[in-house]
């Protein structure tokens, strides 16, 4: 079913005017209430008065992820704490992670895009959903939870893990719908195999999968397995948390809900935006946010984007999956890392920076493993293998605590982190996805 | 008080060969050698003729390693010596991190390499000397 049709078919004109009116709004409301935009319009010399029309985005500034590190906590909000009912946090590059805020207002508009994208793939009220997106800091447990309240499904709230449980969940209470990471969707499956219960007759009916990105190959995996519709959504917490953009039953390109979220496709490099069709970074305006709203928030995400109307009715552009990043982030177990965060780890142990290189794999229907190895220099070396026991204890440690995933740490000689071009390279990704 | 050379080596095939090699085309000459082994990675631990010459060899060449004060006992090769040693030291408090242990032919001499933990601040040679064995120093150890 569509949710929202006023809004999910809208057609291209009105939608223009809407959005127009909504950015002009958006434009004097951050100007006005955040400096930190206020100082970024002043230097490039723009008023809101001058932004009349969405085509007038293009003369506002972007916003970055360094933006939000160096104006933590509070500094992006445009709105006073008094009236932000919620926060999460995630992890920024290096140093402070990221802080979203909302209001009252944006819970619900992040409750209204979750129920239009679990109805986008499929649910009816009175359906059920196992979530076993993480609740908690991570805006992807919480998110479709409000979203399947909104449209008035009976919701599980299972968190992520505890395999075994949620398949005697799955076969209690026969939820139609299932929401996690595509790589944990194919686990269960193999879990399911070893406890006796054949996925092919499991009850879950429709998948909606997000937090890490995945392809077309996986996507036939799952459906196999599970005898499911898999369907992809996207989200990132800078935005709202999941419920961006989600993947009708055509499986051709993920709605975008471009009313409130303005996507915009451009060259990284030079900011310009390319031709339809064509691949780039995405950039989205949060048109109607509160508490922190965004222009033209830098995603670093590639995709490409196509504004015909879908077969299943919606007018609302559609982007393509994740092809890859602009920046040298890495999603595991749908969690964002970037490697200056283990730098800034290794850094922190002995004032030092060890050559190092991180290794994520994914074996034939696992979960993600990461590797670091850390090259063993002079500095850290010890002559005590005690010593060095408790040192790849530390690093191990640090890493969960900052990142919170579980790195095996290798200590490996000096000069074996292959080198190019002078630099190390950082990561090595030998997950077939 | 004698040097022991250790070297950080990873735990897979040819890593071994690099130090040896290494210390061949030094002209060095290895008198002893122990391995640590902690799974991925291990401690090779060598006693040989020239310690500094040694080290810098694998130094320059980018090797993690270090010279490291161990005791040398030099043990009669007779039952029960050893533990004559070890319970000398374990009474005076003295903690052990890591031995090896050789004999020597024809002089039937057993030479016991220690790493005791604090071994500058410790009393372990005295007690050692006191309980009847004699400590072997450098020029003694390197030309066994």
């Amino acid at each position: 079913m569509i949710w929202n049709e006023e809004f999910e078919c809208m057609p291209a004109a009105e939608m223009k005017k809407l959005q127009s009116e909504r950015l002009k709004k958006l434009a004097s409301y951050v100007y006005s209430n955040c400096p930190i935009y206020r100082d970024k319009f002043d230097k490039i010399g723009i008023k809101p008065d001058s932004i009349r029309t969405i085509d007038d985005i293009q003369k506002l500034p972007f916003t970055t992820k360094i933006d939000m590190r160096d104006n933590y906590p509070y500094g992006l909000f445009s709105a006073d704490q008094k009236v932000v009912k919620e926060i999460h946090v995630s992890s920024g590059t290096t140093g402070n992670p990221t802080l979203v805020g909302y209001t009252k207002d944006d819970i619900k508009l992040w409750g209204e895009v979750m129920a239009r994208s679990l109805a986008c793939a499929g649910a009816e009220p009175g359906d059920t959903v196992q979530n076993a997106y993480g609740y908690g800091l991570f805006t992807g447990g919480l998110g479709v939870h409000y979203g399947a309240l909104e449209m008035g499904l009976r919701v599980i709230p299972m968190s992520s893990g505890q395999t075994q449980r949620q398949l005697k969940i799955m076969q209690d209470f026969k939820p139609k719908l299932i929401t996690c990471t595509p790589s944990y969707a194919l686990y269960m499956a193999e879990e399911a195999k070893d406890m006796g219960i054949d996925p092919k007759n499991g009850n879950w009916k429709i998948g909606v999968f997000g937090a890490e990105p995945w392809t077309e190959k996986m996507r036939g995996e799952i459906e196999a397995a599970w005898n499911m519709l898999a369907t992809d959504i996207y989200g990132l917490s800078e935005i709202i948390g999941p419920g961006v953009a989600q993947e009708c039953p055509h499986k051709d390109g993920l709605h975008i809900y471009s009313d409130v979220f303005y996507p915009e496709i451009i060259d990284p490099d030079s900011g310009e935006p390319v031709k339809e069709g064509q691949d780039g970074e995405l950039v989205i305006t949060t048109l109607t946010k509160q508490a922190i709203p965004l222009i033209r928030y830098r995603t670093r995400d590639v995709v490409s984007i196509q504004y015909e109307k879908c077969k299943c009715g919606r007018t609302s552009p559609r982007i393509s999956k994740i092809k890859g990043r602009t920046d040298d982030m890495i999603v595991v177990r749908g969690i964002n890392v970037f490697p200056s965060q283990i730098e800034h780890v290794l850094l922190g142990i002995d004032g030092t920076e060890p050559h190092y290189q991180i290794i994520v794999d994914r074996q034939q229907h696992q979960l993600d493993e990461v590797e670091v190895l850390v090259e063993v220099n002079s500095k850290i070396f010890s002559d005590e293998v005690k010593k060095l026991e408790a040192l790849k204890r530390k690093i191990q440690k640090e890493i969960s605590v900052v990142l919170s995933i579980s790195a095996k740490i290798s200590l490996v000689e000096p000069k074996t982190i292959e080198r190019s071009m002078g630099k190390a390279k950082r990561v090595i990704d030998k997950r077939q996805m | 008080m004698s040097k022991q050379l250790h070297v950080f080596v990873e735990n897979r095939p040819g890593r071994l060969e690099v130090i040896t090699e290494n210390l061949r085309k030094a002209n060095i000459d290895i008198r002893a050698f122990a391995i640590q082994d902690r799974g991925d990675f291990g401690l090779m631990k060598l006693l040989v003729d020239k310690p500094q010459d040694a080290y810098l060899s694998l130094a320059d060449l980018g090797c993690a390693c270090a010279l490291k004060d161990v005791l040398a006992v030099s043990v009669p090769d007779k039952p029960g010596n050893l533990h004559n040693l070890l319970s000398a030291l374990s009474k005076n408090g003295i903690n052990i991190i890591d031995a090896h242990g050789f004999v020597l032919q024809p002089s039937k001499t057993g030479i016991c390499i220690l790493e005791i933990e604090n071994l500058a601040q410790s009393n372990a040679q005295q007690v050692v000397e006191k309980t009847g064995f004699e400590v072997l120093d450098d020029s003694k150890i390197y030309n066994l």
